[in-house]
């Protein structure tokens, strides 16, 4: 299936304002509506969005929340670099919780094999941090066009006192209806974006003039091919002997942990040749997280057990 | 570039998942990787066609049941517009789905199966697209290859719904009927080359050439206050922001205002978004606004035009409830009501009819509502809301009702 070029460059630059209304109008009820909301930060494009619809909503104000990032330990060095620079330049509070921690006091364990990953693990560090702070409301950046049971997924959605969701528990949500009253040991996870694609996003990055992580834009790069894909080299990811690393030019196109996100092969250096690419691109999003490659519910099992 | 939100509704086996694929896939929406998957989770279930409804049958108690049980969001765009389409199941026992679904909808799209032509479910979903005001219906009647692309079944089912439609409709409301096949394509973004005698349009420029953006901003001006923004630093010392989302109408600078429900009147000094200064603002912008005088404004107040003469403020009045919970709705019993953004207590004082929305009837000295049942109630609230009638001006006249024990969103409502 071949894109016409000039479909493509139809769609290029036009982001629909009613989406940044539509989120800003959430962030300022999350505002409003909980005693202790947080906005979950993981250094990703779609984070650093939320960042930015925040600093929008109540500026002249300051964001009145802190961004909470849970460190893998396994992320790409120029994220963490991006995200202190990015609270320092926003002024708002960051509070970092560490994965290590968690297993290091035994309550979560590292996995072992070729694929072993800490993206489950994080699961565990976040439902201590919401405890530790008494988080009533977590804001993340997911995408309900992303993936089937995200798409079933609320803008404000209850969570029980192990972050559990339950697909045939949700509140429904009538026209800009949000209710956001819980009972004690619950919380509630809201998702400002739900109603922005992949596309939307890059061109509101792009109308914004903001900044993002390098990683996101063409570079070269120590890599091995696995399953058809490129993975970046590193001494988290577990090789088997005939893995052999070497150079190439790529970019992430979505950025989650070392060890659970593929790069793809790209020149792409600046946003429009980004947005070109994601408009002819042959592979979904997270066709190159390989977390959700595991098995086809991989993500609503996640989801039913805390993860976002 | 604008938004077009579209509920779309069936029942069961009437081809609504295959119509919604072969839209993202006609409009080019999928991409690579999917549709191989979709070629081979096809080739599995031993078909030699693309099976495009796979695409949007989601979770794993779906799959268990062969069946949809809730909303789904799905997203297309063409060079003109975003899509969103709220995927709601057909099911009787999941009306509620499908009136959460179609709240924000300006087009409600509805499957009829040429084979069995209108069943229950037609008369219900044009009930609730027009209980909630939905400026344009289109109902498609699907499945045209199993007969025969023949224009004669189109013709007797589209008078059989006409005559249904005039029962439901209200004025001002577009109805358009196309025959169409999802499974071959026909009639969705291509002209069918099968139904040749069929001279109106595509199911996409149907969508494509909707216009309807204008009422909004010409309905009376509401802007309801949903924080207020005091930043407290030096530079903005005594600066005191009112940030919410115009529910409907326009504000000009300038303009003079009052407060509801406290009455005081200001005036407009600066409509901001970020770090800009607007002159005016319409109907779904987030804006924060600044007054000329400092007056006590807190979330929940509402701000209109001064020179508006009837404004809203109800504290008995009734209204059209949609029943969403397991818990039937009692006369007598108390509820949170949220008006937008503003909560206070209810109480339902009566329930007063039972609306079968199949055959268009009522009954009247009505116990309790159940779940998914429609019937009209009186009820009383702790403090006046600043709501319209709702077919005036839907924006700024539906409610949701909240039970106060479990949390849980157990009701809708339409202010009559």
């Amino acid at each position: 299936m071949s894109k016409n070029m000039s479909a493509i460059h139809d769609k290029i630059g036009q982001f629909p304002r009613e989406l940044e209304d539509e989120s800003i109008y959430i962030m300022r009820e999350v505002a409003a509506q909980f005693d202790r909301p947080a906005l979950l930060f993981s250094g990703g494009k779609d984070s650093i969005t939320l960042v930015r619809l925040a600093q929008k909503a109540f500026f002249p104000g300051k964001i009145p929340f802190p961004l909470v990032h849970i460190d893998t330990g396994h992320n790409f060095p120029e994220t963490i670099e991006f995200r202190d620079w990015l609270a320092k330049e926003t002024g708002a509070e960051l509070i970092v919780r560490y994965v290590q921690d968690s297993i290091d006091q035994g309550k979560a364990k590292e996995e072992s094999g070729k694929y072993a990953s800490r993206n489950v693990l994080q699961t565990v560090t976040l439902l201590d941090t919401i405890e530790e702070f008494k988080f009533d409301a977590c804001i993340g950046g997911a995408r309900r066009d992303e993936e089937k049971a995200r798409a079933k997924e609320r803008i404000f959605s209850v969570r029980d006192d192990f972050g559990q969701w339950d697909a045939k528990r949700q509140r429904p949500e009538l026209f800009d209806m949000l209710n956001g009253r819980i009972s004690v040991g619950e919380n509630v996870r809201v998702f400002p974006i739900s109603n922005w694609t992949e596309l939307d996003v890059w061109n509101y990055i792009k109308e914004e003039k903001m900044e993002i992580p390098s990683i996101y834009f063409a570079h070269q790069r120590q890599v091995i091919q696995r399953d058809g894909m490129l993975w970046a080299d590193s001494e988290h990811l577990n090789k088997e002997a005939d893995e052999i690393p070497f150079e190439t030019t790529v970019r992430f196109r979505t950025v989650g942990d070392m060890t659970c996100t593929a790069a793809v092969s790209s020149t792409a250096v600046d946003i429009d040749v980004i947005i070109e690419e994601i408009l002819s691109a042959e592979i979904s999003e997270r066709g190159a997280r390989i977390d959700d490659k595991r098995s086809e519910a991989a993500m609503e099992k996640r989801k039913q057990q805390g993860y976002f | 570039m604008d938004i077009l939100r579209i509920a779309t509704a069936g029942s069961v086996d009437d081809g609504k998942s295959t119509l919604i694929g072969r839209l993202l896939y006609e409009t080019n929406s999928i991409t690579k990787d999917k549709i191989e998957a979709l070629e081979s989770a096809s080739k599995r279930k031993g078909l030699n066609f693309l099976d495009l409804s796979l695409l949007t049958d989601g979770l794993i108690a779906e799959r268990e049941q062969g069946i949809t049980i809730d909303v789904a969001h799905i997203y297309f765009s063409t060079p003109t517009r975003k899509y969103i389409i709220a995927d709601t199941p057909g099911h009787i026992e999941y009306t509620r789905n499908m009136v959460t679904g179609a709240s924000n909808a300006k087009v409600s799209l509805i499957l009829v199966d040429a084979r069995q032509g209108i069943v229950e479910q037609t008369a219900r979903h044009l009930s609730i697209a027009s209980l909630l005001r939905i400026p344009k219906v289109i109902i498609c009647v699907n499945k045209m290859d199993l007969v025969q692309y023949q224009e004669s079944k189109f013709n007797e089912i589209q008078d059989k719904l006409s005559e249904l439609v005039r029962k439901t409709t209200f004025q001002g409301q577009i109805v358009s009927y196309l025959p169409i096949s999802s499974l071959f394509g026909q009639n969705i973004t291509k002209k069918a080359d099968e139904m040749t005698w069929f001279t109106g349009n595509t199911l996409l420029q149907e969508l494509e050439t909707f216009e309807f953006a204008e009422t909004l901003a010409q309905a009376p001006a509401r802007f309801p206050v949903q924080f207020v923004v005091r930043p407290m630093t030096e530079a903005y010392h005594d600066y005191r922001g009112y940030a919410g989302k115009i529910s409907s109408g326009t504000f000009k600078v300038g303009d003079e205002i009052r407060v509801l429900p406290t009455g005081q009147t200001s005036t407009i000094a600066t409509i901001e978004k970020f770090e800009n200064s607007l002159d005016q603002a319409i109907a779904g912008e987030s804006i924060v606004m600044t007054l000329s005088n400092d007056i006590d404004i807190s979330r929940g107040n509402s701000i209109v035009l001064a020179s508006e003469t009837n404004v809203p403020s109800l504290k008995d009045f009734s209204a059209h409830v949609c029943w969403l919970d397991h818990q039937a709705l009692s006369a007598g019993k108390t509820y949170l009501l949220q008006h937008g953004i503003h909560t206070t207590k209810a109480k339902i004082t009566q329930i007063t009819e039972r609306l079968d929305v199949t055959q268009q009837t009522s009954t009247t000295e009505v116990g309790q509502l159940n779940l998914n049942e429609i019937g009209k109630i009186s009820l009383r609230t702790a403090q006046a809301i600043s709501a319209d009638i709702y077919v005036e001006n839907p924006s700024n006249g539906s409610f949701i009702l909240i039970d106060e024990f479990s949390n849980s969103t157990v009701g809708v409502g339409f202010v009559d």
